[in-house]
C-alpha cells in the first residue's frame, strides 16, 4: 500500500491534498463549532455544488470551458455565497439562521438545474460529492496547497482576534476590534477550504470533516489551542487511515473519512465517560 | 488645577422606539473616583452603559471620555468593560482561564501582532489580582459563577484601563463572595487609582465602599458624595424611584 502511494502520481496527490485538508478543515472547524455556525459550513458546501455544475454545464457547451478545472468556479461560488450569507444575517437580524435554508436551497436548486440541462449525473460529478481517490491532479495539489497556506497564515495572524470573536463577540466589540472585517474575512477562509476540500471528501461530506472531529476534540480539551491541535489530530487520523481504506475496498473516500471521525468521536464520548466511572 | 473627568455626559437622552430610556442624563465622573449607580429593573442601566462604550448612539446629547467626544474616541483599551451577561457565555467553549484573560490584551495589542512576553507576565498578574491563579489552566466552563465572574474582571483590566465598568457584577455570585470581591474592587480603585463605575442592585453594600452614589430611573437622580448619599435614608431613597427630582450637579 506504502509502496502503492509512492508508485501511483494520482494516490500520492490524493494523499497530499488530503492531508493538508485533515489540518486546516477541523482548523477552522474549531471556531465555526464554538461560534454555533456549523450550518453555515453546511449551505456553503451547496453553492460549491452549484458553481461545479455550472462548470460542467458550460464545459459541455463550449470547448473552451470543457479544460477548466471546475475548483475555480466552485471556490468563486462559495465566496460570493459566504458573501450573500453575510448580507442575508445582516437584513435577518433576529432570525440569523434563516440564511442557512436560503442560501443552502438556493444551492441545491440552482445545482439541480445547471446538471439537468448538463444532461444529467455523470461519474465526475459523483466524484464531486464524495471525494475521489483518483480524481485528484497536480494541478489540484497545487491549488489545495496555496489555499491551505493562505488560511494557516491568516489563523495565525489573527488568531487572537478571531478568538476573541468566537468567545465573546460583544466584548470584541466593545474592545475596539475589527468584528466585522474579521468576521467577513474568517467566512471567505470557509468558502475557500471547502471548495478546496471538494476532490477528496467531496462538497456533501466536508461540513462533517469541519465539525466531527472538534465534536470528539471538545469533549476532552483542556483549553482552546489544546481543542485546536486534538481538532487537527482527530482529522487528519481520518482522512488517512479513510484514504487508505477507500482506496484497498475501493470506496469514495469522502464515506470512508467521515465514518472514521464518527468512529473516533464515539471512541472519544465512550472513553470519557468511562473515565468519570 | 481643574479636576480631570475620565467620564462626562451632558444631556444625554436615549430611547429604542418611541419611549426615552434615558433621558436628560448629567453625569461627572472624576478621575479616581468610585461610583455606585442604582436603580431598580428596566431603568435603563445597562443601556446607559451601553451608550458610555459606544455600542448604543443617544439620540440627544453630548458623552466625553477622557474628555474627547465618543464619536472621536479611538482609545477603548483605557476603558474595561464587565457585562451583565458576562457569566452567560457559551459554558461549553474550551478556553482556559489564562485564555480569556489574555484576550482582555487583544486590541491593545493591534491586528497582526503576537502576545510579548510582558502581556504573558500583565495576564499572571491579572489572574493573581482577582485571586484565580491557582485555575489559571481550568477551563472557565468548570468554574463557578462568582469564579468565572473574576475572571471576566481580570480580562477586564489585564489590559490596564483607567476607567472599569461593571454591569451588575455580582448577579449569580454567591453571598460570602460578594464581600470580598467588593474589597477586591476596593483595592483597585485604591491601589491602582482605577475609575470604577459600577450597577447594582444591593445599594447596603456599597455605600461602605463607593465614594459617589448616583440613582437612575430613566432619569439620573442624585450623583453625588456618598456620605450625602447615606443620609438620605430609604424613604427619601423610595422618592427618588417615584418622582423625578433636579439632578443634583455636583463639583469638586
Ligand atoms: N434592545 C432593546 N430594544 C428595545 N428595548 C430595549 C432593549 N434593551 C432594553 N430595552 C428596554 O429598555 C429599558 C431599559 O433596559 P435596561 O437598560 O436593560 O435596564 P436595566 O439594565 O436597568 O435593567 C427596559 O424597559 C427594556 O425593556
Ligand atoms: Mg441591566
Amino acid at each position: 500500500m506504502i509502496e502503492a502511494i509512492w508508485q501511483y502520481e494520482f494516490l500520492r496527490n490524493a494523499f497530499i491534498a488530503g492531508i493538508l485538508i485533515g489540518f486546516v478543515a477541523p482548523l477552522l472547524g474549531v471556531f465555526i463549532v464554538v461560534r454555533r455556525l456549523s450550518l453555515i459550513a453546511d449551505a456553503l458546501s451547496h453553492v460549491t455544488l452549484a458553481g461545479i455544475a455550472a462548470n460542467l454545464l458550460l464545459g459541455k457547451n463550449f470547448a473552451y470551458f470543457a479544460n477548466w478545472n471546475p475548483l475555480y468556479a466552485g471556490m468563486g461560488f462559495s465566496v460570493v455565497g459566504a458573501l450573500f450569507v453575510e448580507k442575508l444575517r445582516s437584513i435577518y437580524k433576529y432570525y440569523q439562521e434563516l440564511a442557512i435554508p436560503i442560501i443552502l436551497s438556493g444551492g441545491i436548486g440552482l445545482s439541480v438545474i445547471f446538471i439537468s440541462l448538463a444532461d444529467g449525473f455523470n461519474t465526475d460529478l459523483f466524484s464531486y460529492l464524495f471525494g475521489s481517490v483518483s480524481a485528484v491532479s497536480r494541478q489540484d495539489v497545487w491549488a489545495v496547497l496555496a489555499i491551505a497556506c493562505v488560511v494557516i497564515g491568516i489563523v495565525v495572524l489573527l488568531y487572537k482576534e478571531l478568538f476573541l470573536l468566537s468567545f465573546d463577540e460583544e466584548y470584541a466589540v466593545i474592545s475596539g476590534i475589527r468584528a466585522k472585517l474579521i468576521h467577513f474575512i474568517f467566512i471567505v477562509l470557509v468558502a475557500l477550504v471547502i471548495a478546496a476540500s471538494m476532490r477528496i471528501v467531496g462538497v456533501l461530506l466536508i461540513s462533517s470533516l469541519m465539525t466531527l472531529p472538534v465534536a470528539a476534540s471538545i469533549r476532552i480539551a483542556k483549553g482552546f489551542k489544546q481543542a485546536i491541535g486534538y481538532s487537527i489530530l482527530f482529522g487528519e487520523l481520518s482522512v488517512i487511515v479513510g484514504l487508505l481504506l477507500s482506496y484497498q475496498l475501493d470506496l469514495a473516500p469522502g464515506g470512508t473519512i467521515v465514518m472514521l471521525a464518527v468512529l473516533i468521536l464515539l471512541i472519544v464520548i465512550i472513553w470519557k465517560k468511562w473515565k468519570r466511572g | 488645577m481643574e479636576t480631570e473627568y475620565v467620564l462626562k455626559m451632558e444631556h444625554v437622552s436615549f430611547r429604542y422606539e418611541k419611549e426615552n430610556v434615558l433621558e436628560d442624563i448629567n453625569l461627572a465622573v472624576p478621575k479616581g473616583a468610585f461610583v455606585g449607580i442604582v436603580g431598580p429593573n428596566g431603568s435603563g442601566k445597562s443601556t446607559l452603559f451601553k451608550c458610555v462604550l459606544g455600542l448604543l448612539k443617544p439620540q440627544q446629547g453630548k458623552i466625553y471620555l477622557f474628555g474627547t467626544p465618543i464619536e472621536a474616541f479611538k482609545d477603548w483599551h483605557r476603558v474595561g468593560y464587565v457585562s451583565q451577561k458576562a457569566n452567560s457565555f457559551n459554558t461549553g467553549f474550551p478556553a482556559t482561564v489564562y485564555e480569556v484573560v489574555a484576550s482582555g490584551l487583544a486590541a491593545k495589542r493591534g491586528m497582526f501582532r503576537f502576545f510579548t512576553k510582558k502581556d504573558r507576565q500583565a495576564v499572571s498578574e491579572a489572574i493573581e489580582a482577582v485571586g484565580m491563579s491557582a485555575f489559571a489552566q481550568r477551563n472557565i466552563g468548570e468554574l463557578s459563577g462568582g469564579q468565572q465572574q473574576r475572571v471576566f474582571i481580570a480580562r477586564a483590566i489585564v489590559s490596564k484601563p483607567e476607567l472599569l465598568i461593571l454591569d451588575e457584577p455580582t448577579v449569580g455570585v454567591d453571598i460570602h463572595h460578594v464581600q470580598s470581591f467588593y474589597t477586591m474592587l476596593d483595592e483597585l480603585n485604591r491601589r491602582l487609582g482605577m475609575t470604577l463605575i459600577l450597577v447594582t442592585h444591593d445599594i447596603g453594600t456599597i455605600t461602605e465602599k463607593v465614594t459617589h452614589v448616583a440613582c437612575l430611573n430613566k432619569h439620573l437622580y442624585f450623583h453625588g458624595k456618598a456620605e450625602e448619599f447615606e443620609k438620605l435614608g430609604e424613604q427619601t431613597l423610595s422618592q427618588f424611584y417615584g418622582h423625578p427630582l433636579q439632578v443634583l450637579s455636583h463639583q469638586h
